[in-house]
């Protein structure tokens, strides 16, 4: 498939993502979205990925892996997060029994 | 000896440090000691270097490169010739004498008041030294702004007093104006010519138009104008008498005003070029010369009738400087230094024994309590007026001659000039020292001579003062005009007037029988019966200085005092004020809006930094033209 | 059309469609199942570039271990009723049109690049997504950094007891 067509639907779930973020103020969906996003990115890593093992020569077979290496980090990462994040939301829900984001304005003082 | 030349200004400096900065702690001998043996030994010094100059001509020393500037050079150079060592001498000798009688003068002071009045002293007269001996303009410059600076510092030296801050400033301000003058001329040959050294300036001349030089002696007329009392920046002068006196007679006799005689002396090469401003100057001197007699033949004060008296003086040497007798101007300068110095430091002895009273009208009789002052202040009065063989009967007359060549009219006027001055000097005279005592009974019992620190350097003087005439006996009178060979070389523009023998005994017999006959009206007159009251009429506006005070108050200050408080009031606290407060109420205005922002709403931060992100990405995909837009109209 | 692109477009369009469900739905839940959806599109996706291992890992670590964590604490805060505050309209509009704007801008910023003009992701083949490839390499070259993320969930874990514990 042409690579446009993996980049747009990436960059289609990525701003639905933003989206998401933007218009909610539920925490743990706010999070949702993050992951939404973080896996667009990574849909687009292995599509790249792809396409260069498939522009390199045949005798050099491992073009490209590394994209898809990234892609396993990035899941590790995304786990060691969410399991942070969750930790984080169920605290701030027992201080403030809410995950509206809007309650997490302490900064402004 | 040419080694030692640096010595001539230094040595005062050294003392002016000395006594300045250790002023604490060294006791007041000292300090006199130190204060009046500098300028001796420059004096010395000085001496030796007029007899080297006289037998071997003069010469310049460079010593280093003051200003380099691409094209723009300007050496820190001593020029000793013979005009500089004439000044040298007239400086350091009349300066010492003053010294020394300041030494006991101002006894009374504190330790630390004696110090600093040594140090300022000291300081003046280095200015003044650097002033007749820089070899360019610019070193002639520092020297100008440095007795300008002392004269402020030395009129205000009783700066308890407001009035007298007031008459330092004034001095300050009035010699500033001529400042500006001197400094334009200065650039103007520097734009011109590119130099400012003597040598090359006046070898120079063929480069400048008739209208440069014009406006550049008028513009260092303007300086002299200022340092030297001219119409109509003279003012100064007689406010200048709050200082000491010894201060006074420092400033009218050895330093100070006649700057600008000399610096005119100096340019006399370029001031012969310019026809317009020959006139000029003659003009003014001569209405100066006038109208100050006018005002001093009114005054009360000991000090102002001197004070005037010099201010006519000096009207009377830019007199001769206008009809080109240059080395009449100089030695006139050099007469008057004699016995405008004898006749001040009579004053403040006088002043001294009646216990810090200037007004003569409280005098009187004071013959017979100060016999050493009398005598010598009666000298000083005879030099004063002209009469022979005094010393200011040569020099006087040898301007009025030059001046008759030229105009009658000049004569006549200088003549007229000269009687008036026979007339207040001995109004002055006849009220302080004949007739009987009117001050309080206490001063009367505390009258007495003064020390002899204070009558030397008067002996010395009036001794000067009778002999002085005889340095350049005129050859009408047997004599062989000395002064006129020494200076030649120096003074190459000299105006040589060619007048018959008998003309020239008419003109003298002429001004001497004026003078007489003004001498006898005037004792005659105040001798007996001194006028007490108050002046009525035409006398008033004399006595009021003819109102120039108040007219220059009208026309400048109170002008000026209602701009500034117009700047201060609308423009300063409107617009100044107003814009930076405008500008701190902006900022806290859009602060107290833009903190809306900070609502501490992740949202809202998520939000900006979405937009942020799409305008860098747009800015990043159009940068080109973005930038070419930037370039087209930044 | 091959039956590589039928597959291609409809699991995008799942994928979209889901994205787009996770946002809208009033139920923390149901979002938290329609992210599930999408998670299976995106391996879809994974398994038709031939990127078997990810694809695996996908499902495994997103669809199973993390879904799961959100249920749990959804579950576990009770969390589950449609009483979200909402954002006010104009919040919301802002909300979408920026997000629109920079889809807008990104998608122009594809269509310039000159760079990708024509270039394939290759579908079906190629062996660099198998597991035995990935795993000698993630054991050569890769084994630091493959340790190191060891270090991270030892360190996420104690962070996650930590800030979860009762205090």
């Amino acid at each position: 498939m042409p690579i446009q067509y993996y980049i747009i639907l990436a960059l289609v779930l990525f701003c639905i993502g933003i989206i998401g973020v933007l218009i909610r103020r539920n925490a743990i969906i706010i999070f949702m979205c993050i992951e939404l996003m973080l896996n667009a990115a990574n849909l687009l890593l292995v599509a790249f990925s792809k396409m260069h093992n498939a522009a390199a020569t045949a005798n050099n077979t491992n073009v490209g892996i590394e994209g898809q290496l990234f892609v396993f980090f990035i899941m590790v990462v995304a786990a060691a997060e969410v399991s942070i994040g969750l930790a984080i939301i169920v605290m701030m829900f027992r201080n403030v029994h809410s995950i509206d984001i809007n309650f997490l304005n302490r900064l402004k003082n | 000896m040419n080694q030692l030349v640096y010595l001539i200004p230094l040595l005062p400096l050294i003392g002016f440090l000395i006594n300045g900065l250790l002023r604490k702690s060294l006791s007041k001998s000292v300090i006199a000691i130190i204060g009046s043996g500098v300028i001796l030994a420059s004096f010395v010094i000085s001496l030796v270097l007029f007899f080297q100059v006289k037998s071997s001509g003069g010469q310049i020393i460079n010593y280093f490169n003051l200003i380099n500037l691409d094209k723009l050079v300007i050496p820190f150079a001593f020029q000793i010739d013979q005009l500089s060592s004439l000044f040298l001498l007239i400086i350091t000798g009349i300066g010492f004498l003053i010294h020394l009688y300041s030494a006991a003068y101002m006894h009374e002071e504190t330790n630390e008041h004696y110090g600093r009045y040594f140090a300022y002293l000291n300081l003046f007269v280095f200015s003044m030294l650097l002033l007749v001996m820089g070899a360019n303009y610019v070193i002639m410059f520092f020297g100008w702004e440095g007795v300008g600076l002392c004269s402020y510092l030395l009129i205000g030296f009783w700066f308890k007093n407001d009035n007298y801050n007031y008459a330092a400033k004034k001095a300050f301000i009035m010699n500033r104006i001529g400042d500006l003058g001197f400094l334009l001329a200065v650039f103007w040959m520097i734009a011109k010519i590119g130099t400012v050294n003597y040598t090359d300036v006046f070898a120079a001349t063929s480069n400048f138009s008739s209208a440069d030089i014009t406006a550049i002696t008028i513009l260092l007329f303007i300086g002299a104008m200022g340092k030297s009392a001219q119409i109509p920046l003279y003012t100064w002068l007689p406010d200048a008498m709050a200082g000491p006196t010894p201060v006074s007679a420092l400033i009218h006799a050895a330093t100070m005003v006649t700057a600008g005689i000399y610096m005119i002396t100096r340019s006399n090469i370029l001031y012969s070029l310019s026809e317009v401003t020959q006139h000029l100057v003659a003009i003014v001197g001569l209405a100066t010369a006038l109208f100050a007699a006018t005002i001093a033949i009114k005054q009360n004060d000991i000090k102002k009738v001197l004070a005037y008296s010099t201010v006519s003086q000096l009207g009377y040497m830019f007199l001769g400087l206008g009809v080109g007798a240059y080395t009449g101007a100089v030695f006139h300068v050099m007469t008057h230094a004699f016995f405008k110095a004898l006749l001040f430091l009579g004053a403040g002895s006088v002043i001294h024994a009646m216990h810090h009273e200037q007004d003569m009208r409280k005098m009187g009789g004071l013959k017979k309590y100060l016999p050493i002052t009398h005598i010598t202040f009666l000298v000083g009065c005879i030099a004063i007026s002209g009469i022979p063989p005094f010393s200011g009967f040569f020099s006087k007359d040898e301007i009025l001659a030059a001046a008759y060549a030229k105009n009658p009219i000049y004569w006549g006027i200088g003549v007229a000039t000269a009687a008036l001055t026979a007339f207040y000097m001995f109004r002055l005279y006849a009220t302080t020292f004949l007739g009987n005592f009117r001050g309080s009974h206490e001063q009367a019992h505390h009258l007495h001579e003064s020390p002899s620190a204070m009558t030397i350097p008067l002996i010395v003087l009036a001794a000067l003062s009778v002999v002085g005439g005889f340095f350049n006996v005129p050859e009408v009178l047997g004599g062989h005009s000395s002064l006129h060979q020494f200076l030649s070389p120096a003074i190459t523009s000299e105006v040589v007037h060619e007048a018959s023998h008998s003309t020239e005994y008419m003109l003298m017999g002429i001004s001497v029988a004026v003078a007489v006959i003004a001498i006898v009206i005037a004792i005659n007159k105040f001798s007996k019966k001194p006028e007490l009251q108050d002046a009525q009429g035409f006398a008033k506006v004399l006595e009021n200085k003819w109102y120039v005070d108040e007219l220059y108050d009208n026309i400048i200050v109170k002008p000026l005092n209602s701009l500034g408080s117009f700047f201060k009031n609308i423009i300063e606290r409107r617009g100044i004020d107003g814009m930076v407060n405008g500008v701190g109420k902006l900022v806290n205005y859009s602060a107290r809006q833009l903190r809306l922002l900070q609502s501490g709403l992740v949202g809202g931060y998520i939000l900006f930094m979405v937009l942020a992100i799409i305008v860098l990405i747009y800015v990043w995909i159009n940068d080109n033209h973005i930038l070419s837009f930037f370039y087209k109209y930044f | 059309m091959a039956i590589t692109e039928i597959i291609f477009w409809f699991l995008s369009a799942l994928a979209v469609i889901s994205a787009i469900m996770v946002v809208l739905s009033k139920s923390p839940v149901h979002s938290v199942l329609w992210l599930i959806a999408v998670f299976f599109a995106i391996s879809g996706h994974y398994v038709l570039l031939n990127a078997q291992f990810i694809a695996i890992v996908n499902i495994i670590v997103y669809a199973g271990a993390i879904m799961v964590l959100f249920l749990f604490v959804l579950m576990l805060m009770n969390l589950n009723k449609e009483t979200e505050p909402q954002k006010n309209l104009w919040m919301k509009l802002t909300g979408v049109v920026s997000g629109g704007c920079l889809l807008i801008i990104l998608i122009s910023l594809v269509r310039q690049a000159t760079e990708i003009k024509g270039k394939i992701a290759v579908t079906k083949t190629g062996d660099i997504g198998l597991i035995k490839v990935l795993g000698k390499e993630l054991f050569s070259s890769y084994v630091v950094p493959f340790e190191i993320s060891s270090v991270l969930f030892l360190s996420a874990m104690i962070g996650a007891v930590v800030i979860g514990k009762k205090d």
